[in-house]
């Protein structure tokens, strides 16, 4: 195999999988909390154009970035209020974000489909950038891809180390028992949500200025649940959410790899690989429930509703 | 300070309210984003609503649309209330539609009354494996459901396109994606001559109908409502779980795969790449607006309907973009859903809490 | 030389939508007391625990700290004091370590140096006779291990109130033995003890002073070691409800259930396998065993239900193999069961009384063809509320509408009239008011005298002495030899609750560990 053939591959397998990585660790750090945010598409997409619309009125892209941040927490925020406050079915209330967020983001972004827009550019870290393959692959990246890494470590970091982060887990684990502690339930999770809902956002930025500068209608392509089932496949780890990312973004690339390789076939059917390969991935790590169980935060999904 | 208490008891006024309420909201919402569009709001509430059903023919199309969508729901109301969150209508009617139409091709020489009656089953029976699948990936490997239905909702979409690009392209159709018309032999009688409204309603109603006879009447219908609202209790009664949620899944496949052949057998004639305009998605509110009851479930796809063919009004009269369709269903559910926590919380305006006594 | 009031609450109200749970309370503990606090279920004990705590807000009335007026702004506020509460369901994270669990409850500067921390929980907990070890995750340690982090938490923050919420429920009576040590020390030091409890004779063994409540109100107040139990009992629950059954003794018919070497692998990362399992139960006798929660007593119930299913042999029924049948077969052939959640597994909450009689009574000839006989299935319901005294706003009511021991009583009565050969039931008059105890409990022996084998697994011992002809324990998915009531006495059962009794195979003492203070 062709060197020059593996580190493109790689280089793209990284592009692919940074929105998937932002959105799962936003997802990650929600669902350890104990909400299950089921309209990652809906913020994803109102990231993509709110930023797309930003970055093009302003001219710059860092601001676009920002808006579209900011466009994914007020999303995640009117799910929040249905979700922890009101203590509504979570589903429900994820999939009506979903469902909101796509309307939404069509109707807002119909007058910009088609436009172009210059995107974030490669940039080349100095000496690391030579090193031969890892060079290419890691760094010699936009802004963006090294933010997503900077962004893992962090989180990494908070769960593992941090007060906030022991008390997320805590509060994931039974919000009974930690506002029997003294911890405010609600105020956590809301934290937690919002965080999910700007990293959502973040990765709609990213496909809309960064992977394939433009806007178009549900340009997400289902990335938002494959997210969700990232974080699962995860068992709620954040290294192994960096891992999946990667994988999952080498699976979304592969149809452009066999036509490199010469394999011919219906661009429908290798379009199925990614959703192929999520169901795959989830039968193979939801087979043992015992395993899945050992991992999941315990209160996950469940309304809680604090008795005053 | 305004706190939210729990009621002692479910308010059973703001169950039956709250739908109304969120339609209220929906409409208030609505006439502000028209404003703030510089349309006006009285003129586009009135496309919206009032011309789709200014005439007989208006009145056929919300029959044509609301058979689907009510089909959809009646077969997810089986799983929602069994707590099976199936989200794969969408899917189940793409294939429907798909193996339809596939078989509808193949016997393109036929005649007789049994070609119909074939097509449909074709399209029952593959939404009804389709579903199966995501149930026995659920039974057996313990899959999310909700995560298994999207992927293979997003398979049978690229199954389709590439029937439509492929194998079932139309050879005279100049290279569009879309298959031959179908013969007269596979066709769904009309329910009004006239107008484009087939017998597919009279399926959705029945759909509907039998649904809530299964809830209200039946053991296996009693077995998925506890199944839903107790898993351990179900369990303890020795409720076969696993082959209830298998049958809850057959059933909504078979109905969403009824839906998309109809809707390839019905108004359109042929397989087009559009064939669903998100009928699976949208019978997701439909079930939630509509209780989860056999009524409610109808008025509410009546009502949902209209909000595709108004959609479609203002795209026209109004020059407004498609997705105000998706749109006005989003924020419904959104409302719904708010309105919701109204049936087991109150508003209440309280005090901060007293240092010593001296509140009565 | 007066002694210092630590705590005084005066006039405490407390009202939910639909009933008053504290009712001009007032209530006082001196420093270095230990008072309890008794009452049934139901009384207000525990929302008035809560409100000490600072969990709740009360609706009127004082609390006084040391002589100062108090008004707690939560469970931080209350800690911060000095005040330390130890939950009846412990308020533990269990995925998370003893040491990051302590570390939530202080305020963020104390737990940063994490090894002072350790350091602190060692010394801590070995003075008190409690040694924990800091670095284990708590879904590993014992309840009675639990219960000690819970109690050592509170210490590491100088309490110098400390709340025990029902506390030696879950603990075999060496271990409560050893609480008693290590609370009486406390007393000394200064430190005053609140301790609620339904146990009268503990109360009398421990406590310095008790006070009564009843439905809310403060009914008595007095020197527990001065009274008898009797009169510390009508105190809790006035003049009319009878205090105990009277039981006579049966005569065991033939053999109706027999377990061989009943082994049972659970998947549950938490739970207790079953190991050889050897009993026998005869038509006409009421067996008990007894065991310390989370020693196997829950998959036993699940083994004998259906849920959980066995080798087919190690389980007969009248000499019929049953042991891989489900819940619907076995239900069929005459198993009724109890289980230990009324809600959440013996009846839908949100279901009405009528429908939850069709939950386990639809082989009583409800059913026709797949189509539900309503009328039948009322008919069934309204037999079961008039036969067993349930108090209920009607056959539609909501299961959840019903207090502890209604419910309950609808559970019992729903499978008695299906007259079963066999009844299971576990833990049955849990968190029961005593009327409805007594009421259950009558039931049972009627179950008994008409010919049924009853089952009874509780981890109350006043009620297997009571009702039962034979009785045994299980500890760690192992079951003691089962024998005559008549033959046992406390001390033996807490041995044998401890793992210490002799297995049926080899007949020698086994040393079974299980962790013990």
């Amino acid at each position: 195999m062709d060197a020059v053939l593996i580190t493109n591959v790689l280089a793209a397998t990284v592009i692919a999988g940074t929105p998937l990585l932002l959105v799962a660790l936003g997802e990650l750090v929600c669902e350890r909390s104990g909400v299950l945010n089921l309209g990652q598409e809906g913020m994803m997409l109102m990231g993509a154009v709110i930023g797309f619309m930003a970055a093009v009125s302003t001219g710059s892209l860092a601001i676009g970035v920002l808006a579209a941040m900011l466009g994914g927490v007020m999303m995640s925020m009117l799910f929040a209020l249905m979700a922890v406050t009101l203590a509504a079915n979570q589903y429900a209330a994820g999939l009506a974000l979903t469902i909101f967020g796509v309307g939404l983001s069509s109707f807002v972004g119909s007058g910009y489909v088609g436009q172009a827009i210059d995107g974030f550019d490669k940039i080349a870290i100095p000496l690391l950038s030579d090193i031969p393959v890892i060079g290419q692959v890691l760094f010699t990246q936009d802004a963006l891809v090294y933010l997503s890494l900077v962004l893992f470590v962090v989180v990494y970091c908070f769960l593992r180390y941090s007060r906030s982060g022991l008390i997320l887990r805590a509060v994931g684990e039974s919000p009974e028992a930690a506002n029997a502690n003294g911890l405010k339930v609600l105020k956590v999770r809301y934290l937690a949500v919002a965080f999910g809902g700007a990293m959502a956002g973040l990765a709609g930025a990213y496909l809309s200025l960064a992977y394939t500068p433009m806007w178009t209608e549900n340009m997400t392509a289902g990335r938002g649940w494959i997210a969700l089932a990232l974080v699962v496949f995860a068992t709620w780890k954040p290294e192994r959410v960096l891992l999946g990312a990667y994988l999952f973004g080498a699976a979304s690339i592969l149809h452009l790899v066999l036509q490199g390789l010469g394999w011919q076939s219906s661009t429908e059917l290798l379009a199925m690989l990614p959703y192929v390969v999520t169901i795959l991935v989830l039968v193979l790590l939801s087979w043992n429930p015992t395993r899945t169980r050992l991992n999941t935060p315990l209160s996950i999904g469940q309304p809680y509703r604090p008795s005053k | 300070m305004l706190s939210l208490e729990r009621r002692a008891v479910d308010s059973r006024a703001m169950q039956w309210a709250s739908p109304l309420l969120a339609l209220l909201l929906t409409v208030i919402t609505g006439l502000f984003l028209f404003m703030a569009l510089g349309k006006d709001p009285i003129e586009g509430l009135t496309f919206f609503f009032l011309i789709p059903l200014s005439d007989a023919q208006g009145w056929a199309e919300l029959g044509l649309k609301m058979a689907p969508l009510l089909l959809c729901a009646a077969g997810l109301t089986i799983c929602y209330r069994a707590k099976i969150w199936n989200i794969g209508a969408e899917g189940h009617f793409l294939m429907g539609s798909l193996w339809a139409s596939a078989a509808a091709l193949y016997l393109s020489e036929q005649t007789g009354f049994w070609v119909l009656p074939v097509v449909l089953l074709a399209g029952i029976i593959a939404g009804a494996l389709w579903a199966l699948l995501a149930g026995v990936l659920k039974t057996q490997f313990h899959c999310n459901e909700i995560l298994t239905t999207i992927m293979l909702n997003y398979i049978a979409l690229n199954l389709l396109l590439f029937a439509v690009h492929g194998p079932l392209k139309d050879p005279y159709g100049f290279g569009f994606p879309q298959s031959e018309m179908f013969a007269a032999a596979a066709l769904l009688p009309k329910l009004i001559p006239d107008t484009r409204l087939h017998i597919g309603l009279l399926f959705a109603l029945l759909a509907a109908v039998a649904v809530g006879v299964l809830f209200a009447r039946t053991f296996i219908g009693f077995q998925l409502k506890v199944l839903g609202q107790d898993e351990r209790a179900a369990a303890f009664a020795g409720f076969p779980a696993k082959r209830l949620t298998l049958l809850a899944f057959i059933l909504a496949g078979g109905l969403a795969g009824l839906a998309g052949a109809s809707e390839v057998t019905g108004p359109l004639g042929q397989l087009v790449p559009q064939v669903s305009p998100g009928y699976g998605y949208t019978a997701i509110i439909v079930v939630f607006l509509g209780r989860m009851q056999a009524v409610g479930i109808i008025l509410a796809a009546a009502l949902l309907a209209l909000t595709f063919m108004g959609g479609e009004m203002l795209q026209i009269a109004m020059n407004m973009p498609k997705a105000i369709t998706g749109l006005f269903q989003g924020l419904l559910l959104f409302y719904l859903l708010t309105c919701d926590a109204f049936i087991h919380y109150r508003i209440r305006f309280r005090r901060a809490p007293a240092a010593s006594a001296g509140e009565a | 030389m007066a002694t210092a009031e630590r705590l005084r609450l005066e006039n405490i109200v407390k009202e939910y939508p639909g009933c008053r749970a504290n009712d001009g309370v007032h209530l006082s503990v001196q420093a270095g007391e230990i008072h309890a606090l008794l009452g049934e279920n139901g009384a207000g004990k525990s929302t008035l625990m809560k409100i000490i705590y600072g969990v709740i807000q009360p609706d009127a009335g004082t609390l006084t700290w040391n002589g100062h007026p108090l008004t707690l702004q939560g469970p931080a506020h209350a800690r911060e004091l000095g005040i330390g509460m130890v939950f009846q369901h412990f308020s533990l994270f269990e995925t998370l370590t003893v040491a990051e669990n302590i570390a939530l409850s202080l305020p963020a500067a104390q737990a940063r140096d994490r090894s002072k921390l350790d350091t602190r929980i060692r010394e801590v907990s070995e003075h008190y006779g409690m040694a924990l070890d800091p670095r284990r995750f708590v879904n590993t340690l014992s309840i009675g291990e639990r219960q000690r982090v819970e109690i050592v938490r509170c210490l590491i923050q100088d309490s110098s109130l400390l709340i025990l919420d029902e506390p030696t429920s879950v603990l075999t009576p060496q271990e409560v033995q050893v609480l008693f040590r290590t609370l009486r020390q406390l007393s000394k030091e200064g430190c005053s003890i609140l301790f609620i409890s339904h146990k009268l004779q503990e109360v009398r063994d421990l406590c310095h002073r008790a006070t009564v409540l009843r439905q809310g109100r403060v009914t008595g107040e007095c020197n527990p070691g001065e009274i008898t139990t009797d009169d510390i009992a009508r105190m809790m629950v006035g003049n009319e409800t009878p205090l105990s059954t009277q039981v006579d003794p049966s005569e065991p018919g033939e053999l109706l259930l027999q377990t061989n070497n009943l082994n049972y692998q659970t998947r549950d990362p938490f739970g207790t396998s079953l190991q050889d399992i050897c009993m026998s139960l005869r038509a006409g006798e009421i067996v008990g065993i007894a065991g310390v929660a989370g020693n196997g007593q829950d998959e036993l119930l699940r083994a004998l239900s259906g849920e959980a299913k066995v080798n087919n042999d190690s389980l007969q029924l009248s000499g019929m193999s049953i042991g891989d049948s489900g819940p619907a077969v076995r239900r069929k052939l005459g198993v009724a069961v109890v289980p230990e959640e009324r809600l959440g597994r013996g009846a839908v909450p949100s279901m009405s009384l009528v429908d939850n009689s069709l939950l386990t009574a639809y082989g009583q000839g409800m059913i026709s063809k797949g189509w539900v006989g309503l009328g039948k299935v009322r008919d069934y319901a309204g037999r079961v509320v008039e036969q067993f005294g349930v108090r209920a706003a009607g056959i539609d009511s909501a299961a959840t509408s019903l207090s502890g021991g209604n419910l309950q009583k609808f559970i019992i009565g729903r499978e008695a009239l299906q007259q079963p050969k066999l009844l299971v039931a576990s833990h049955p008059t849990w968190g029961v008011d005593v009327g409805s105890a007594v009421a259950i409990h009558e039931a049972l022996v009627k179950l008994r005298d008409e010919g049924a084998a009853v089952l009874l697994i509780s981890e109350d011992l006043d009620e297997l002495f009571q009702l039962c002809g034979r009785m045994g324990a299980i500890c760690a998915g192992k079951l003691s030899p089962l024998v005559p009531t008549s033959e046992l006495s406390i001390e033996k059962l807490g041995q044998w609750m401890a793992g210490d009794f002799p297995t049926a195979a080899t007949n020698t003492t086994t040393e079974t560990k299980h962790a013990v203070a």
